[in-house]
């Protein structure tokens, strides 16, 4: 999306979007953290990208000097203010943040998510149903992209007939970040207006879920403001989709590829709460970002108010320093401290829902697929930026 | 053995309360705390452990009796 020069130099001129970090960001990470464990580049109005775990951990925990304002990187500076931001909590700062995000975590909490499985087991199994017969599926396209995207529509109180119109969406806010400012700023009237409507037609019908819970919300005795309410609702919409089909479409490509890997879990369902955790640590989705908030010094490096930082928790997860055998998928990896959903106060609130969503397409896929192998390498194709996961990803059954 | 939740720290990943059951609860919000007074079943410690040792924020702490 948008034009950019191709990187050349990865420590002092690099791109997240770039081709070459879609198709493989693992030998560029392992080379920055050994010879530039802080980079710097000029593009995106200067931003930084740590990629040793203690670096990242540090600075996800630092809300002293780095803001949440935007954590997207792109071409522009966020036009909502701090503490609140454009899409709360994400994008809050404390001590704001800690009520807007409390409010969200109940509906999140391991019991709500729970009593979502067995219509997320369903419509899993409604759409292997649909692909049985066929020599060759797209995991990506005709199976992990749909289940996020059905269950949030659900939670949230979308029509589901708008599904398409979530993945334009989504690949406007997640991956349109190198597009001109007026360009980008264009999708998200889009996104806001659709809400909008969405919005109107609960406040004039309310039922039973998040925008209605939402609206009904109070912070403190005060009912949420309207700005609140559509950012939150904005981030719930989009923060779900292509995060979680990244980590099913992830997880099938990493079983295509490995068959002793598959076989095993084939073979012993119970191991999959434990896979899983290693298929998150090794192909985690999501690199976040903060905005530097004033002029700063981060072990002798001098961070500009203004500048991105990105947080490369992928990055961090490949860390020899914190892993060993890093760079390998152990998939009865035991202790696995891994930080696929962040780590301190922004911690993915969907994180349950992500795991749930997860667990549950991979044991409808496996019961359904036992056998399987990438039907064309060549064709796979992997969203490059701060969520990354296969997009296009043809496998071949039996 | 005995473990502690540190409430300033857990996020609410919820690693321990999955490998540890028996162990650790979630609230209402998906933090975690220790079940009674934390006290852990011998039978268990090898989970517990384990549960401390996934903890993505360091939250918990085990307290060895003498």
């Amino acid at each position: 999306m948008g034009e950019h020069e191709a990187v050349v130099d990865w420590a002092t001129d690099f791109d997240h979007t770039d081709d070459a970090w879609a198709a493989d960001p693992f030998p560029i990470w392992d080379e920055l953290r050994r010879t530039c464990p802080v980079a710097h580049s000029d593009r995106y109005g200067g931003v930084w990208l740590p990629t040793r775990h203690d670096d990242v951990r540090a600075i996800a925990y630092d809300t002293e000097h780095f803001t949440s304002r935007n954590v997207i990187v792109n071409e522009g500076r966020p036009i909502a203010p701090a503490p609140r931001g454009v899409a709360p909590p994400i994008s809050s700062d404390p001590p704001f943040h800690q009520g807007a995000r409390r409010l969200l975590l109940p509906a999140f909490a391991p019991q709500a998510i729970d009593a979502l499985e067995a219509s997320t087991r369903e419509y899993c199994q409604s759409l292997v149903d649909d692909l049985q017969g066929r020599p060759v599926v797209d995991a990506a396209a005709d199976y992990a992209q749909h289940i996020p995207v059905r269950v949030i529509a659900n939670m949230l109180g979308l029509p589901q007939e708008d599904a398409e119109l979530f993945r334009t969406f989504v690949t406007h806010v997640i991956e349109g970040v190198s597009l001109p400012v007026e360009q980008r700023v264009g999708g998200f009237v889009d996104l806001f207006d659709y809400l909008k409507a969405q919005i109107d037609d609960h406040i004039t019908t309310p039922r039973d879920d998040l925008i209605s819970f939402l609206l009904d919300a109070e912070l403190e005795g005060v009912p949420l403001d309207a700005n609140h309410v559509i950012g939150t609702i904005a981030l719930l919409l989009i923060a779900g989709i292509d995060t979680t089909w990244s980590a099913i479409g992830a997880s099938i490509f990493h079983l295509a590829t490995t068959p002793a890997d598959r076989q095993r879990l084939v073979a012993e369902p119970e191991l999959l709460p434990v896979a899983m955790e290693e298929l998150l640590r090794a192909y985690a989705p999501v690199t976040m970002a903060r905005l530097v908030k004033h002029d700063f010094d981060f072990e002798g490096h001098t961070m500009k108010a203004d500048e991105w930082v990105l947080l490369p928790f992928p990055a961090a997860n490949r860390d020899p320093e914190q892993f060993e055998q890093a760079d390998d998928v152990v998939i009865d990896r035991e202790v696995n401290r891994h930080a696929a959903f962040g780590l301190g106060i922004h911690r993915c609130v969907g994180s349950h829902l992500a795991r749930m969503e997860l667990r549950v397409a991979l044991e409808v896929w496996l019961a359904a697929f036992p056998a399987f192998h990438l039907a064309d390498p060549d064709a796979v194709r992997w969203s490059g930026g701060q969520v990354r996961g296969p997009r296009s990803l043809p496998i071949a059954i039996g | 053995m005995r473990v502690h939740v540190d409430e300033q720290r857990c996020e609410g990943h919820g690693r321990c309360y999955a490998i540890a059951a028996g162990v650790f609860e979630p609230d209402d919000l998906g933090n975690s705390h220790e079940r009674g007074d934390g006290t852990v079943d011998p039978a268990l410690e090898h989970e517990a452990r384990l549960a401390v040792a996934n903890c993505p924020e360091h939250a918990i702490d085990i307290v060895e009796e003498p």
